[in-house]
Parts: C-alpha cells; sequence; structure tokens
C-alpha cells in the first residue's frame, strides 16, 4: 500500500539547504562557509550551569510556559536589549527554539487563506511554516542595491484585505542585512494603519556591528500590542543545540500559543532551561567577545570578496555575507556545486532563500579565520579560473 | 581608528604572529597603518615584547618552576617597589607581583632542579635584609597558561552546511 501523505506537506519543497547538505556529506575533506551555527561551544560558565543543575537532580518537566526563573531572566533581559517590558509570567513563553515559537505563533493566528507577508531572500522556514498553518505565504522581495532593506513602500504595495501578519527578521538570515531606524517607524505605521500583527525574529539581535545599536519593532509606539517578538539564545550564546527560544506577545496571544505549545511539545528540556538563565543573567561578557571575533572575521571577508570581483556589501548584522555571484555567468546552485567539486568549498545557493537570493551565494564567517583564509583563496582561484574560461 | 587599536592588541596578544595583511583586512586599515601602529606601541613601551608558549609535556626542558610567596618589610621612602624591583632583577625570577592578603609579592622562579631553587630561595631571597618569610610551592602540571590549554578539547563534530 501507498501512504497518501496530506496535501499541503506532499506539496512542500524540500529544503535547498538540505539537497546541498547531502552532496557536501558525500565528499570528504570540504572548507564550509554554509554553516548557520556559532563555530564556538557554548561558553563554559554556561555550560557548567547546565551541568550543576543536572547534579541537583532538576530533570523533570517545568512549567509548559517555562521556569519561572527563566521567564523573569528573559522578561529582564528583553527589557534592556529592545526596551520593551513583558510580565514575566503571563507575557513570555519559551519554546523549543525561535522555529518552534514561529509554527505556535503562525497556528494561533491564522485562519486557512489568511496572507502573511515576509521579506526575501529569508530564512529557509518562514514559508513552509505559514503554509502547513494553512496561511498563505506572500514573499516581498529586497534588492541587493539597496542592501536588503525591506521598504515600507513594498509591504504597502503587498498588503491585501486578507493580509494578517508581517513576518519580519532583522539582521537578515542570509544577508546580514539590518534595518535602518526610519525605515521601521515607516514599517510599523503601516502596521497601525492596516491592523497586522508583526512577528519579529531578532535571533541575531545581539550580533550587530560597527557600533550600531539593533532597532527593535516592539519598541516602537503603538507596536507592542500587536507584536510578537521572537529571540533565543542559540546566535548569541552559542547554543544552538540547547533549543531554547522564546516568545514575547501579549497575554491572549502568549495563552494561545501555549494551547498548542502544551500538547505538542509539553515544554522546553529543563536542562537547557537551567543554561539559558545563566547565559541570560551572566553572558553578556563572552557574548561580546564572540560578536568582537566576528566582526574582525566579517572585515576580512567582505574585503577578501571585493578583492577578487564579486561584489560583496557589507552587512551590519548576523554572521553571513551574500556576496554577489551574477558577473561569472553561473546560477547560484551551479556556480555553489562547481566551487564544491573543483575547489572543495562549500557556501549555500542564495537560490535558496527565495527566488530573489538567485545571482549570490551565502557565505558564513561562524567558522575559523584560518578556514576562512583558505576559502577566500580558493573561491579567488576558482573566479579567475572561471573568467580565464571565458577569455580561451 | 581609537577602537581598532584595543582589537590589534587583543589580535597580537592571541597570536603575535598573525600576518600583518590579515590583521590590516580584518580592521580596514592599510598594511602600512598596521605597521605603524604597532611600531608606536613597541616604541611607547605599550608593547614589551613577543614569547612563545610551549607545552610543557610535549617540550620538558627539564626545568623546575616554584610560586614563592614573599612577606616583605616595606622601606620607608621606597615602599615595595625597591625591594619588588630587587627581587625581579634576579634571572631566575620570571614574574613578580605585589599582591593583596596574606603575603606581599608573589614570585614564579625557573631553575634546572629543585637544589638551585632551594639554594635561591636560601642564599638570594631569604637574605634580602627586607624579607621578612616565604612559603614555596613547586608547580607540578601545567593545564592552562596565558589563555592556552595545554590539553586541547577535541573540537566537537558540526553539520558541514546548515540552516
Amino acid at each position: 500500500m501507498s501512504i497518501a501523505i496530506a496535501d499541503h506537506v506532499r506539496d512542500i519543497p524540500r529544503s535547498g539547504i538540505r539537497d546541498f547538505f547531502e552532496v557536501v556529506q558525500s565528499m570528504g575533506d570540504v572548507i564550509s562557509l554554509g554553516i548557520g551555527e556559532p563555530d564556538f561551544a557554548t561558553p563554559w560558565h554556561i555550560r557548567e550551569a547546565a551541568i550543576y543543575s543536572l547534579e541537583k537532580g532538576r530533570t523533570g518537566y517545568t512549567s509548559n510556559l517555562g521556569l519561572p526563573r527563566l521567564r523573569r531572566s528573559i522578561s529582564e533581559y528583553v527589557k534592556s536589549h529592545f526596551g520593551v517590558s513583558y510580565e514575566p509570567l503571563s507575557e513570555v513563553l519559551v519554546s523549543v527554539g525561535v522555529s518552534e515559537a514561529i509554527d505556535i505563533a503562525l497556528r494561533a493566528l491564522l485562519n486557512p487563506g489568511d496572507e502573511v507577508l515576509y521579506h526575501e531572500p529569508c530564512y529557509v522556514s518562514y514559508a513552509p511554516s505559514i503554509v502547513l498553518a494553512r496561511g498563505v505565504a506572500r514573499a516581498i522581495a529586497t534588492r541587493s542595491e539597496d542592501r536588503f532593506v525591506l521598504r515600507a513602500a513594498d509591504v504597502e504595495k503587498a498588503i491585501t484585505p486578507r493580509t494578517k501578519i508581517l513576518m519580519l527578521n532583522f539582521p537578515t538570515n542570509p544577508t546580514g542585512a539590518t534595518m535602518p531606524p526610519d525605515e521601521l517607524e515607516k514599517i510599523a505605521a503601516l502596521c497601525v494603519r492596516h491592523n497586522l500583527v508583526v512577528m519579529t525574529d531578532e535571533i541575531y539581535s545581539e550580533l550587530t556591528y560597527d557600533r550600531a545599536d539593533h532597532p527593535s519593532i516592539a519598541a516602537l509606539p503603538g507596536m507592542k500590542e500587536r507584536t510578537v517578538l521572537l529571540h533565543g539564545v542559540s546566535k548569541a550564546f552559542a547554543m544552538t543545540g540547547w533549543r531554547i527560544g522564546f516568545a514575547c506577545a501579549p497575554e491572549e496571544l502568549i495563552e494561545a500559543m501555549m494551547r498548542i505549545h502544551q500538547y505538542a511539545i509539553l515544554c522546553a528540556p529543563i536542562m537547557s532551561q537551567e543554561a539559558a538563565i545563566e547565559a541570560l543573567d551572566r553572558g553578556e561578557s563572552s557574548m561580546l567577545k564572540m560578536r568582537q571575533e566576528y566582526e574582525l572575521r566579517r572585515n576580512y571577508i567582505v574585503q577578501g570578496f571585493n578583492a577578487m570581483g564579486l561584489e560583496c556589501f557589507k552587512p551590519q548584522g548576523a554572521f553571513y555575507v551574500f556576496p554577489k555571484i551574477t558577473g561569472t555567468g553561473l546560477t547560484s546552485r551551479d556556480f555553489s556545486l562547481r566551487l564544491l567539486r573543483e575547489k572543495k568549498v562549500a557556501v549555500v545557493p542564495g537560490g535558496a532563500f527565495g527566488p530573489s537570493g538567485e545571482g549570490h551565494v551565502r557565505c558564513s564567517y561562524a567558522t575559523g579565520l584560518d578556514q576562512i583564509k583558505i576559502a577566500i583563496e580558493r573561491i579567488g582561484e576558482f573566479c579567475a579560473e572561471l573568467r580565464d574560461g571565458d577569455a580561451a | 581608528m581609537p577602537g581598532s587599536m584595543e582589537a590589534l592588541i587583543d589580535l597580537l596578544q592571541k597570536n603575535a604572529l598573525t600576518p600583518r595583511e590579515d590583521i590590516a583586512r580584518m580592521l580596514d586599515l592599510t598594511v602600512a597603518q598596521v605597521e605603524a601602529e604597532i611600531a608606536r606601541l613597541e616604541r611607547e613601551g605599550v608593547i614589551l615584547g613577543y614569547q612563545t608558549i610551549i607545552n610543557r609535556e610535549k617540550w620538558d626542558t627539564d626545568v623546575v618552576t616554584a610560586v614563592i610567596e614573599v612577606k616583605v618589610t616595606p622601606e620607608r621612602e621606597g615602599g615595595f617597589d625597591r625591594i619588588a624591583s630587587r627581587i625581579a632583577k634576579f634571572e631566575e625570577v620570571q614574574t613578580c607581583y605585589l599582591m593583596s592578603g596574606g603575603y606581599d609579592l608573589l614570585i614564579v622562579v625557573e631553575a634546572k632542579n629543585l637544589r638551585a631553587i632551594a639554594g635561591f630561595v636560601a642564599e638570594k631571597l631569604s637574605t634580602i635584609e627586607a624579607v621578612q618569610a616565604t612559603a614555596t610551592h613547586f608547580r607540578l602540571k601545567t593545564y592552562k597558561e596565558n589563555g592556552a590549554f595545554h590539553h586541547f578539547e577535541q573540537a566537537a563534530e558540526r553539520l558541514a552546511v546548515s540552516p
């Protein structure tokens, strides 16, 4: 017998990253700029806090919303970093990574056919998560010549009577884009005017460079009551495997999200929650050290790409650069596959992040400078060989 | 520039051999600017020197290291400084700190064997008039030195491509 998979699941394409990952897996000895997670191990004091909690035998379920202690830490952290106050016991939910929080927020908000706007190129899970929640995903293209900033004018054009949610992710995976505060204000005003809910995934908010502050849309006037602020410890504190994210939102929405979360997940793992308390309360200096390192690598890699003739703007956030490869005449997929086969360097084709990512590749600098150096050298050789090939 | 000076010193402290071209790229400066800045730091005595961190497990040079706590009587005019510099000038002394707490100076001494260190303490250190008492501890094993681990953690395996 063949098992009939639900239509809306069957129709979801596999992640372009996953496809590519399988090719990389089949080869040995590859230098990878394809990794979307910090190369640092979780700072020791955070790991040590988790070990301590295990020693104490704290191994049970927690409240569905998460440990009250952790929610208090989240509330204080969000207040000091984002400038928005949330009631720890009713407006905060601890999730299994931001990914789960996105899923349950969408499921809690969408009726079939409701439209969700998101900017593209973007993280690979947004469109599928919307579709799985029976919503209609509407991408708004951002442009490389505009440093992938989301323009209020483009948002306005995409709004229809069925639009319910605007999803934001700044700093952006895969482009590293950040938002100028004045443009963010215009978008906030649009959301108020059209009564949209904003889901803002600010997982990279600590990783901003050039001493730029991270503006959160939740802090703008009239926004807190219509915003789901999504954040977590994965990127800032190098804790991807711990799977701790959180959502801050108005009480009635947190309550609705909790109803899904309690039946699907029950609660995030307690040892990870204990570690997250340590990270949020005392992780600042570890985070700053890692950020400093990322910033130096960013400068290095941006210079490297521009020097070899691949135009690369200098992003102010996350740990990705998104150089343009259209000059090589290859699609992002062909470029990445050939680079992998010929030079054993893995980058992610920009097309994996939506059609507007085409013509670019995503390179993560969350990898050691020694590796980045070799990668840049090899990509330089690859581009030179492509040019020579054309000339011949 | 001013912010990048901190970053420059950081980089040199982590690895003084980092190629100047790499430093320039990381700090968004030219190589000439980096070289000029390093020269200035050396000239002004901000950078005193460059050293190598040796893994003693792999390169055992038959050197004995002792940490010695020293109680001294400060002098009416020189305080601790003069007596500290007198002690620090012995070539056996690698490091010398003024400490708060139960004793005054903490010195790290290297010599070729135990007897040599005993000789240094008995004949040189203790005979200085201002020195009241000493307590000598020998190093058995090094786990971490100047921020570098001597037993390295195995790097965990990472996925080659992830979202």
